[in-house]
């Protein structure tokens, strides 16, 4: 079956295949490519870059737990400049799709970020992570307010200028993340990432203290993947045009199709990739394999599939 | 920002297998494993690592263990292999020591820095906490052959606990153990032996590995003598290859401090840059 159509398209751009790292949970790229091309897959999502560096929160920031694991980072990294000059030109060279994951403070520093990047020969898309749960204060965390998620889109698509796509990272911390996908979708994103990690804790029963230096910490694995099925079915349905990156403890090619028959249009890989670094390829893989054993000719058909009524 | 950590550091060297258990045996508290690994074993350099999974298909640990490198042989009667002394603390570790001769596990290595060895023949001291001696029996030899004095200390808090493997001793100078409860050695914390010890073997240069809590007391004596000072720290780790960022220690880097990863820039890393005291930098760090 080597007419099976694997590619995908998130608003102008198409990818190769839909299998794309998740942000926070691939570096730069530089590490994977010593276990494989990293043009393989459909797409290098970076960490999240701020303005400046970061030196991120204080140790211990992991805890494992039950199918899954609680990380405290706390958004370390170079900071913009360092990145700009660095990263993306290796990565380019290195023939890898790219988006680029931006998070900030405040929303001045979404725009500012969106506007270095704007002349960037070599992104894809750029993913606003407005749902990074690693942070002081609660009220920061853009994606758990209809206002400040728009506010915050509303800045970057005014500064981003041209026909870069613009995906929202939401978190699934929320009453009702349809209301959130709405004020985005509004705002003017291309599409959606679905799920960002939950906020969670762990107690060392030895110190009877939060394990975690940063106390809390964001929960991910296969320990949430159902509630990403069920966050990317409910926003699926209410926008079925609306590209959907979806993520959350996707560990095989099983796992990945359940999120495409909710509704996803690419599957970005995170904590699998920590127990095997080539995850990414077997997914990928094994996805598409799945895929053609169900009769599908092309992947794009198979994107919401458990929508349809029963004949 | 530094020129040695501009340079992009990747684990050049690492593949990842399906490694072959050749060899399983319960020595007091631990297991000695050995694991047919290929070429690995011919880039492994003591102090580096491997991250193996755990738990089998259907694991709920869904992250790997990272265990230091005992010894590597390149050329056997089996091709390459790596020896493993594993602790059965955890469900990972407890896991791992149940499997049998025959049984694979996936296997990535070898993973992160080495010991730097002195470039003239030096008075070496290695220091082990408990199963931390571990990696030290490979660095002895190497040492020992470069013409280094090697003086081996080895503590735990009871005699069952010391691991010092009869061919591991072969290469030393001289070994000390110390015991908490008086078991077996010197009775008292292993770091109450080293200030004497240092004097009467006149040390140059430190090696050490073992708890974190170990290493920054060994550190503090290391700068009192004003010794070299090479240590294999451990912080909580998920991916072993770079890109998590969860295993970072604080490092002085001029008059700024940098998060280091212990599995890419560790696990040996130079006592005398890190910042042992973390709550000192509770206001200079992300909330």
């Amino acid at each position: 079956m080597n007419s099976f159509d694997f590619s995908t398209k998130i608003a102008s751009k198409r990818f190769e295949n839909p299998i794309f790292t998740a942000s926070g949970c691939a570096s730069s790229g530089q590490e994977l490519s010593q276990f494989f091309p990293l043009s393989e897959i459909g797409a290098i999502v970076t960490k999240s870059i701020m303005n400046k560096p970061r030196t991120g929160r204080i140790t211990p920031r992991m805890a494992e737990t039950p199918s899954g694991m609680l990380n405290s980072i706390g958004l370390q990294g170079p900071g913009i400049d360092l990145f700009l000059e660095r990263d993306i030109p290796w990565l380019v060279e290195n023939k890898a799709k790219v988006v680029v994951s931006i998070a900030g403070e405040s929303v001045d520093e979404y725009g500012v970020l969106a506007r270095r990047l704007r002349a960037v020969q070599g992104i894809s898309a750029i993913e606003v992570n407005i749902s990074c749960p690693n942070v002081e204060n609660r009220g920061q965390v853009f994606a758990c307010q209809p206002d400040t998620a728009s506010a915050v889109i509303e800045t970057v698509r005014r500064n981003i200028g041209g026909e870069l796509p613009i995906i929202a990272k939401l978190s699934p911390d929320v009453t009702d993340i349809v209301e959130i996908a709405a004020s985005v979708i509004k705002a003017g994103v291309d599409g959606l990432a679905l799920i960002n990690t939950l906020l969670g804790m762990v107690i060392d029963l030895n110190t009877m203290q939060p394990k975690l230096g940063g106390k809390t910490g964001g929960l991910s694995g296969p320990a949430i993947r159902p509630i990403a099925v069920r966050a990317i079915y409910q926003v699926h349905q209410a926008f079925p045009n609306t590209p959907i990156v979806g993520m959350g403890g996707v560990s095989n090619g099983r796992d990945a199709l359940e999120l495409v028959l909710a509704g996803a249009t690419a599957i970005s890989v995170g904590t699998a990739t920590f127990s095997d670094p080539t995850a990414v390829i077997k997914i990928r893989d094994e996805l598409k394999s799945l895929l053609i054993e169900r009769g599908f000719t092309d992947f794009k058909s198979a994107i919401g599939y458990a929508h349809r009524q029963s004949a | 920002m530094d020129a040695d950590l501009n340079q992009l550091k990747i684990n050049r060297n690492a593949k990842q297998i399906d490694a072959e258990i050749i060899s399983n045996k319960k020595v007091g508290p631990y297991h000695h494993m050995v694991f047919a690994v290929g070429e690995i074993a011919a880039s492994a350099r003591p102090g580096n690592f491997v991250a193996l999974s755990v738990g089998g298909e259907n694991s709920a640990s869904v992250l790997r263990r990272a265990f230091a490198i005992y010894r590597a042989t390149d050329k056997g009667l089996l091709g390459g292999t790596i020896e493993l002394v594993v602790a059965p603390h955890g469900a990972g570790s407890k896991w791992l020591c149940s499997l049998q001769i025959g049984d694979f596990v996936n296997l990535i290595g070898p993973l992160g820095t080495a010991f730097g060895i002195p470039t003239t023949a030096a008075n070496t001291m290695l220091i082990g906490g408990g199963y931390g001696s571990a990696p030290l029996f490979a660095l002895a030899e190497l040492l020992k052959n470069r013409g280094c004095r090697v003086d081996m200390v080895l503590g735990a808090s009871t005699a069952s606990k010391i691991y010092a493997p009869l061919e591991g001793k072969r290469s030393v100078s001289s070994l000390t153990l110390t015991t908490d409860d008086g078991t077996a050695g010197v009775h008292g914390q292993i770091t109450e032996s080293i200030p004497r010890l240092i004097r009467e073997f006149n040390t140059e240069v430190i090696y050490s590995c073992g708890p974190m809590s170990m290493l920054n007391s060994i550190n503090k004596i290391a700068q009192d003598f004003d010794l070299v000072h090479q240590c294999s720290v451990e912080e909580s780790m998920a991916c072993g290859i770079g890109v998590c960022m969860t295993c970072v220690v604080p490092v002085k880097v001029n008059d700024d401090i940098k998060m280091l990863r212990t599995c890419i820039d560790g696990p040996v890393m130079d006592g005398s840059s890190i910042i042992w005291d973390k709550e000192s930098l509770k206001d200079r760090l992300t909330k």
